[in-house]
């Protein structure tokens, strides 16, 4: 049995060893906000907080996950009221499919938590720390926008 | 993919005897390498030790040396204030590659140990003697452009793709190790990678169950002036075409030592002690360092569609230098 702590609810599974972190929160857990989009590591879709830490859960498997704390984009906001990163995402229009936005908006909140001054961060600072998420919608300005509503 | 077991250990020694006892065990560490290509069906071990949690993941700093330990993250090294003063080409290394979140996951020891972004060795089903032995090497003469101009054999043209490894090439790096057997081993990072020759397949001196412990850094003068510089195919995350980790020490403009080493365009780490042997007592300036960069491309060979890298290594190079020797000391 593995036990993984996702959004301060511990879960028992009984889960092969193959079962990445990602198919493990959407198949077995119901949590499909986190998306699946090229399973490789290389489009960011799937980036999840793992002790604070931005991560792809797409390469983690949930075995090794054990003894640690996972934070979905279902464990942003406090109830109904949203995470200051996702109405920043809806009040900047931020996103046309969405495909991409559960993991931009993970990525984003994790990134300032990375930055030691947020007001030193200028926009290609910002374009540079959120690289490792895509956008084929090519709804950059706006990501871009959104970040530099929550950054203080 | 191919079914495994997992183990979970905590023991160094434990973690080193369970692989070594298991012809098919290979060890995890951040596992952005190994489970991607496990899911390729390129590496299908039998049982995967898991090394994450294993007591080595501290960076330790004092006059002589930096001891980094195998499972401190990339995110962690590339951060770290006083190993940026003291070696500044390991950060920029580090922050020249993968994204944000592959750094968070992935550990330095396994980033000396990633394995090539070759298509070929990639698609799990070409011709590839890195991973069936003998069964030839689809990238010679085949779709060459991201292969190697250094260091290749009849083998094998792969590129050796750790920007970190490039960085360390240059600063005199120690590989620790526990091997499966209870002994324990000093490498020095220069003999770390081994050529490809007639057996492509062995990247590196490592026994099967060795397992890395730690990287040190000894303290250099000259690291202090370091610097990387790459070019990709995109600006950011994305792996090198050409890259370079360059120190120098320069005394009233005249280069008194210098330390080069290439990246992207090589079979494994590759340090250019001609190319830096040409720089010693010459003026820090442009025609110097042109000529240092025709010596260290001396011996590069072009595939089909790969020439285009010499030209580019060699603009990497001098673009490397000239900045470094721009910068305020």
């Amino acid at each position: 049995m593995v036990l993984l702590s996702v959004n301060g609810a511990r879960h028992e599974l009984d889960l092969d060893p193959r079962t990445s972190l990602l198919d493990a929160l959407r198949e077995r857990l119901g949590l499909t906000g986190t998306k699946k989009g090229c399973d490789h590591g290389q489009c960011g879709a799937c980036t999840v907080h793992v002790d604070g830490r931005r991560v792809l859960s797409c390469l983690a498997l949930a075995v090794a996950q054990q003894g640690h704390e996972v934070t979905t984009i279902e464990g942003l906001a406090a109830g109904e009221r949203l995470h200051p990163m996702q109405r920043a995402f809806v009040e900047c229009d931020a996103l046309q499919c969405g495909f991409c936005t559960p993991g931009q908006i993970m990525s984003a909140v994790a990134m300032l938590v990375e930055v030691d001054d947020r007001r030193r961060l200028t926009d290609a600072g910002i374009r540079e720390r959120m690289s490792g998420n895509l956008c084929r919608c090519g709804a950059y300005p706006n990501i871009l926008a959104a970040i530099r509503r929550v950054r203080p | 993919m191919r079914p495994f077991a997992y183990v979970d250990e905590r023991d160094v020694a434990g973690a080193a005897a369970a692989v070594h006892a298991a012809p098919g065990a290979m060890f995890l560490a951040g596992g952005t390498t190994l489970v991607d290509l496990m899911r390729q069906g390129v590496l299908a071990p039998d049982l995967l030790v898991d090394v994450h949690r294993l007591p080595l993941g501290d960076i330790e700093l004092d006059d002589r040396r930096a001891r980094i330990g195998a499972c401190v993250r990339n995110a962690q090294l590339a951060e770290h204030p006083e190993l940026r003063a003291r070696w500044p080409v390991v950060g920029e290394a580090l922050l020249s590659g993968m994204s944000p979140q592959l750094r968070n996951m992935s550990t330095v020891a396994g980033n000396i140990l990633q394995r090539t972004r070759c298509s070929y060795y990639r698609d799990g089903h070409s011709p590839c003697n890195k991973r069936v032995p003998g069964s030839g090497c689809a990238a010679i003469g085949g779709h060459d452009r991201d292969h190697a101009i250094l260091g290749a054999g009849p083998r094998c043209i792969a590129v050796f793709p750790s920007d970190l490894a490039t960085a360390l090439a240059i600063l005199d790096a120690i590989v620790y190790t526990r091997r499966g057997d209870g002994g324990a081993r000093r490498l020095p990072f220069d003999g770390f990678h081994l050529a490809p020759g007639d057996t492509p397949e062995r990247e590196t001196i490592l026994d099967h169950g060795e397992l890395v412990t730690h990287l040190e850094l000894p303290t250099l003068a000259i690291a202090r002036c370091s610097h990387y510089f790459k070019v990709g195919d995109r600006s950011s995350y994305s792996f090198a075409l050409a890259s370079a980790a360059v120190a120098l020490d320069l005394e009233r403009g005249i280069v008194r030592d210098a330390r080069i080493a290439l990246g992207g365009v090589a079979t494994r780490p590759w340090r250019c002690p001609d190319a830096e042997q040409a720089l010693r007592g010459k003026p820090a300036e442009l025609s110097s360092f042109r000529a240092a960069a025709d010596v260290a491309l001396a011996g590069a060979v072009a595939g089909r569609h790969n020439g285009f890298k010499i030209d580019l290594a060699r603009h990497v190079l001098v673009r490397a230098l000239t900045e470094l020797a721009a910068r305020p000391r």
